[in-house]
């Protein structure tokens, strides 16, 4: 760096420093207490170098880092020590015998989870794998679809609340009948995800044309007309009060201690998300994935390509849907309680979130972005009030320090039998 | 087949946006087999034309009609572009539109979106049918992409490639719809001298061999004076003449167009 330059850095550090400075005086030195019904200011000058100080160092070193992240390019990709442990993972794991091997320690240590942590960890454990189920599903509509949809929470509810009333007015007759109203958790199961993909397809219908921002728009009121009408259909859905006491899912007739129960629905969801991963990885990585991603590229072109891009649209609302459906029954059954309050605005966008740190339109991205966000959170519980200022910083480092998430998709490499030079000679060339 | 019988007919098309005309009253025609040409000053409405034939806009006026083959006469004019996609039309763009961030491959893989079949559940269970189904997908976008030589980008991303090939990628992608006419969109445009000349090879080659008919818009007069057997020149959305290049370079009407008064 230049003399020049670094003058230049400084004082753009140092108006900063004023600015912030500046934002902070009335938090942090400025305090007014109020005795005796007569408001007392005191200035903690004290505190002001403090600030001064730690802003500027802050400031500089984000510069520095800003800076580093445009001038790296691609060709020197940032040769971390972390990049390299990774390389030497995946070139281990491309050995069929290791990954075999690693394959399946990974499930016994998924296995064991609930046995050697017990049932506090098990139910952290069941709420973090339904947040990437459906991280999993709004990964289909906003990763691969490129449709921003904040109204999800929406179907989550619509799963949740079919196992819900359900349970309120089929649970009677299965009591009065005698039979096992576990049964019920595998009847909503199924129920739960057409009906939430029917619903993706209503809420689909009216945004057909939209875009970007007004689909975004659309979709968050549509998910709090879905609140409100649970919220307000007392008699039905018992409003604001919810269901409570919903049957946990049925195992061979047995009537599971809560701990036992947690691990029972612990399996569940892991089998859930395996197959939510399967069918997922299947259709990203096939004709209708493809046009799905045709469609978040470019409209006008899919459409000009002789895709549907009315009925693509359908399937990637219902796809996604049915997902949030599926969730939404597990977690009726793990908490046995639901009210609307599960379901606001906040849920949709954490959902969001954890597909945008992880990496949209990445399958190990929506994992590892819903695992982080619900994990992390559980276990720095003291960290707990600064939630959303830690939130809002890492979003920021993530969207410009690595762009494509944290766990980006690695895109499908095609390879081809290369034909003896004689052939290609003699193949007809445009 | 009739070769006298136009495989596209465009009669008394007209395009009105709120007060402006931008095609008025336009008639054009073209046989099978042909590389024609559709030029005018910027602004003419060559891609409005574009636009309405391929179901972007619905005209305001006017019909256009195919015909394929033996099948009858049909009109194409509102319907949506997927469905007159299918019918045998393909486009490539004036302002390149790939998908950016998926690999050449696939995006020639969506050319063929609908010669394939397979809906969600096959995708998921993935039964021999559909695997082969994939398999030779694939190995027929992989000759397209020879064809146009793109196979060492095979698993590019698709705005990584050079400009060039990016235009022959629209192209290869539009081929891979199976298109009985083709509409190339300023096919040159940025390109230098000696890629023009490919290009020009390379659009000779798709008429003699994939049989398929060819309009182009272009700005570059040394590929359309070369390449194609009849001009249409267009200025403020009417056609002011029609003819072989010869007529066109010597035609007052159009020198005027260009050059001004």
């Amino acid at each position: 760096m230049t003399r020049k330059q670094t003058l230049v850095e400084l004082r753009s550090t140092l108006a900063t420093t004023a600015w912030f400075v500046a934002l902070l005086f009335p938090f942090m030195v400025m305090k007014v207490s109020v005795t005796g019904g007569k408001a007392l200011v005191t200035f903690r000058w004290a505190q002001l170098p403090v600030i001064a100080v730690s802003v500027f160092l802050l400031s500089f070193a984000w510069r520095r880092a800003i800076d580093w992240n445009e001038h790296r390019g691609d060709k020197v990709k940032a040769r971390t020590p972390l990049s390299g442990f990774v390389d030497s993972i995946r070139a281990a794991l491309a050995k069929k015998r290791i990954r075999r091997t690693a394959i399946a320690a990974f499930l016994l240590v998924v296995a064991a989870y609930p046995w050697a942590l017990g049932m506090y960890h098990t139910n952290i454990m069941i709420t973090a794998l339904i947040y990437v189920i459906l991280a999993l599903g709004l990964n289909i509509v906003v990763g691969l679809g490129g449709l921003l949809n904040l109204g999800y929470a929406a179907f989550f509810a619509v799963g949740a609340y079919t196992y819900g009333l359900l349970w309120k007015y089929a649970g009677p007759a299965f009591v009065a009948a005698g039979i096992e109203t576990g049964w019920l958790f595998w009847i909503a199961l199924p129920t739960a995800g057409v009906l939430a993909a029917l619903f993706g397809i209503l809420l689909s219908l009216p945004v057909l044309r939209l875009r970007g921002d007004y689909l975004a728009i659309i979709t968050l009121a549509f998910g709090e007309i879905v609140r409100m009408v649970l919220q307000n259909s007392g008699p039905v859905t018992g409003g604001a009060t919810g269901i409570s006491l919903i049957p946990r899912p049925w195992f061979f007739g047995l009537r599971l201690p809560p701990r036992q129960a947690a691990t029972y629905i612990y399996y569940i969801v892991v089998a859930l998300v395996i197959l939510t991963i399967f069918v997922v990885r299947r259709i990203e990585d096939s004709r209708v994935g493809r046009a799905l991603e045709a469609m978040r590229e470019d409209e006008i072109a899919c459409e000009a390509m002789g895709v549907d891009l009315v009925r693509n649209k359908l399937v990637t609302f219902a796809m996604g849907a049915f997902w949030a459906g599926i969730a939404g029954v597990v977690l009726a059954a793990q908490t046995t309680y639901i009210n609307p309050d599960s379901f606001t605005l906040w849920e949709s966008i954490m959902v969001l979130m954890a597909i945008v740190i992880g990496g949209t339109g990445s399958i190990p991205g929506a994992i590892g972005g819903a695992l982080l966000l619900k994990l992390l959170p559980e276990y720095f519980r003291p960290l707990a009030q600064y939630r959303m200022l830690i939130y809002g910083a890492a979003m920021i480092v993530i969207i410009i320090f690595k762009p494509d998430g944290l766990f980006p998709r690695n895109r499908k490499k095609y390879t081809f039998v290369v034909k003896p030079a004689g052939d290609a000679e003699k193949g007809a060339r445009l | 087949m009739s070769a006298a019988e136009p495989i596209l007919d465009i009669k008394n098309l007209s395009m009105v946006f709120g007060g402006l005309r931008a095609i008025d009253d336009v008639s054009l025609h073209i046989r099978s087999g042909e590389i024609c040409a559709l030029i005018g000053p910027n602004g003419a409405g060559k891609t409005t034309i574009f636009n309405c034939i391929t179901g972007v806009y619905d005209p305001t006026e006017g019909s256009v009609s195919i015909k394929r083959g033996e099948a009858p006469r049909e009109e194409i004019q509102g319907r949506k572009p997927n469905a007159i996609n299918r019918k045998g039309l393909a486009r490539t763009f004036q302002n390149i539109r790939l998908f950016g961030n998926m690999s050449v491959l696939e995006n020639v893989m969506i050319g063929r979106h609908n010669s394939l079949k397979a809906g969600i559940f096959k995708a998921i269970v993935r039964d021999r049918p559909t695997r082969e189904e994939e398999q030779r997908l694939i190995d027929d976008c992989h000759e397209i992409l020879k064809k146009m030589r793109l196979e060492m980008f095979i698993n590019e991303s698709a705005r990584n490639l050079p400009y060039g090939a990016q235009r022959r990628l629209e192209i290869a992608r539009a081929l891979a719809t199976d298109p009985f006419l083709l509409l190339l969109d300023e096919p040159v445009a940025g390109m230098n001298p000696n890629e023009t000349k490919e290009l020009e090879e390379t659009i000779n080659l798709i008429r003699e061999r994939e049989k398929v008919t060819i309009l182009l818009i272009e700005h570059d007069m040394s590929l359309v004076m070369n390449v194609s057997e009849r001009i249409y020149v267009l200025d403020y959305g009417r056609l002011i003449a029609e003819g072989t290049p010869n007529d066109i370079k010597s035609d007052p009407e159009v020198i005027r167009a260009y050059l001004g008064e």
